[in-house]
């Protein structure tokens, strides 16, 4: 028979060429220099990465770089949702250089936005001479580093919403209505579950972003040891000093950390979008 | 409840959807506002609903004055076009929305809204679906999901917007024939807005015809047919072959055509139209002096009709449909030249 005698293939072409591109180009560029980090760090011996990695200057920066990236990505959820829905919904002068600004924390390089932050929230800066008279200091304290955090991750919620608000149709919500719902029913029954999945994805963005970001962080930081010295920073301190395993072992357990959250993240989604799904 | 619109008007930008529109809707009935697009019906079934406030006019409940009354607290239920199902929400739960966002001192038990809410979709024939998504069914079922949402706040009139506009013809017919049944057993005032004629004919106890933001004509289904008030109904609703000419002293001259027409008895000529179906002409092989002869120039069988097309002496087009049985017995063949004799012409005068 001709059509058991021939292989069945897919109805796009391709398959084959593209999946062995994919997986090329993700070896290249994310796959072998991600081994390199269990590699180079195995050659320290087990006793030596555990002393590494449980010194109580490592642990401390682990636990300012979570809780501070963590802080960030959910500062950024919440007011990345707002100005999302008003870029989205409303027509006002300006929109579109709002919306064009979004972008900057992206294009400005980081030490440049380290540097800006710095000035402005320093006791004799801007803003930070009121917050000061108030009794809150920002430069080189975690809240300045969630402040710098903040600022880089901005864009993540912002632009994974924006086409899903765009997508989102106004009729659900007249439906909802005529159907008796009044408008915060709307927005918590209708509104923000068709929202979670990008919403989540926005975070889990901000959220990865932060825990690698270094350039904008040490000014605003101060890096002082256990109490404002983020795991980036501790991972360069010691390549500058040629502890190039030391560096790997304290990079892999942040890596390990940040693979298990974004894990854990995308499988929350992964549920909540299977019951959604065309 | 009775709906009364009064005077609305409503303006989007430059373009005028209504101009100063008024007609009621006695409780019970099934009323449909026919149209083609941009005619203005879908903005005046969304004004009698509050999703959208008219620039004058007013809308009245049983007599109240409603047109302030936000969508919420008009307790109309809306069935739209796209259904606009909550996707993330299973079935019963999008048929219980309207129940659970009641306030509280209102809102029924867990166990009523359950019994409700399987009675209702034992209404529409879907008691074994509650716990799917809407992505998981058709697009007649989901019709019938909005249905069912839009009944369970017990609402006090029914609005359609192109109920079955996106279905494919066969589920169309079902669901048409389905939504009649329903209206006689709850007799809930439903108004629905359809561009098919067909459909508000065989669906509707009243028929409104609408044109570019006004009323055309507000009738039976038998009068829209059989008395159209303009000739845009003439048109919209059938097919029509189209005589253009001129009455004077009780006359109509419509090209070959030659009628009494005693509405203009005066000898001033003014331009005329006179209008017929294609099921309304009669063929023959022997002149008589009262209609015209053309060629056949295209014969189509469509079941129990066959429908000619034939060119006039002057090239015009001219549409015929006869039933198969006298269709048979005459049996003209293509370029063969025919005698027309339409039985019936509605001639309008231009303005």
């Amino acid at each position: 028979m001709l059509t058991a005698s021939r292989k069945r293939s897919g109805v796009l072409p391709g398959f084959g060429l593209t999946l062995g591109f994919t997986l090329l180009y993700l070896s290249l560029l994310v796959l072998i220099p991600l081994a390199g980090l269990p590699i180079r760090s195995t050659s320290m011996g087990w006793e030596a990465f555990w002393q590494t990695v449980s010194d109580p200057r490592v642990t401390s920066s682990y636990r300012l770089t979570m809780t501070t990236s963590f802080l960030a990505a959910c500062i950024n959820g919440l007011f990345g949702l707002i100005v999302a829905w008003v870029l989205v919904r409303y027509r006002f002068p300006g929109r579109r250089f709002v919306d064009a600004a979004i972008d900057l924390p992206f294009a400005l390089p980081t030490a440049v936005a380290g540097i800006t932050l710095t000035t402005l929230y320093a006791p004799n800066g801007w803003l930070g001479r009121p917050l000061a008279k108030l009794g809150i200091p920002v430069v080189f304290t975690p809240s300045g580093i969630t402040i710098a955090l903040i600022f880089i991750g901005s864009p993540f919620v912002i632009r994974t919403l924006q086409p899903v608000i765009q997508d989102l149709d106004v009729e659900l919500e007249e439906a909802a209505t005529s159907l008796g719902a009044g408008r915060w029913q709307v927005i918590r029954r209708v509104i923000l579950p068709y929202l979670f999945p990008a919403w989540l994805t926005g975070v889990a963005l901000a959220f990865a972003r932060a825990i690698g970001e270094y350039g904008s962080v040490v000014f605003i930081a101060g890096n002082m040891p256990m109490r404002t010295e983020i795991t980036p920073l501790l991972i360069v301190t010691k390549l500058e000093q040629y502890d190039y395993a030391g560096a790997t072992a304290v990079a892999l357990v942040l890596l390990v950390m940040s693979f298990a959250l974004l894990l854990m993240i995308n499988l929350l989604q992964g549920w909540t979008e299977r019951r959604i799904a065309h | 409840m009775s709906i009364e619109v009064r005077n609305l008007t409503k303006t989007f930008g430059s373009f005028t959807a209504l101009r100063d529109v008024s007609f009621t809707v006695t409780s019970g009935e099934l009323v449909a506002l026919l149209g083609p697009s941009g005619s203005g019906k879908t903005t005046l079934l969304r004004t009698i609903a509050g999703l959208e406030a008219p620039d004058a006019g007013s809308v009245l409940f049983d007599g109240d004055d409603a047109t302030e009354r936000s969508p919420k607290d008009r307790r109309v239920g809306f069935v739209f076009q796209h259904y606009a199902l909550f996707r993330h929400m299973t079935v019963f739960e999008n048929v219980a929305f309207g129940l659970r966002v009641r306030p509280r001192a209102e809102r029924p038990s867990d166990g009523e809204i359950r019994r409700k809410v399987d009675e209702l979709l034992a209404l529409v024939q879907l008691e074994y679906l509650g716990d799917r998504y809407p992505a998981q069914l058709s697009g007649g079922q989901r019709q019938r999901v909005a249905l069912a949402r839009a009944l369970a706040v017990e609402p006090r009139a029914l609005l359609l917007d192109e109920p079955f506009g996106a279905l494919d013809a066969k589920v169309r017919q079902e669901l048409r024939r389905w939504l009649r049944r329903l209206h006689g057993q709850i007799h809930l005032t439903s108004v629905f807005v359809t561009h098919d004629q067909e459909e508000a004919l065989e669906l509707a106890n009243r028929v409104v015809v609408m044109n570019d933001g006004t009323i055309e004509q507000d009738g039976t289904p038998e009068e829209v047919v059989e008395h159209p008030a303009t000739p845009f109904v003439m048109n919209f609703v059938g097919n029509v072959n189209m005589f253009h000419g001129r009455v004077q002293a009780g006359k109509a001259l419509l090209g070959p055509l030659a009628l009494q027409y005693p509405a203009h008895e005066s000898a001033e000529a003014r331009s005329a139209s006179g209008y017929t179906r294609p099921h309304e002409i009669e063929i023959t092989r022997s002149e008589d002096g009262s209609g015209l002869w053309a060629t056949v120039s295209d014969v189509r069988r469509t079941g129990a009709i066959v429908k000619m097309e034939l060119s006039d002496e002057r090239g015009g087009l001219i549409q015929v449909e006869l039933g198969r049985d006298q269709f048979d017995r005459l049996h003209p063949s293509t370029g063969e030249r025919v005698y027309l004799k339409p039985k019936r012409v509605r001639v309008f005068m231009h303005e």
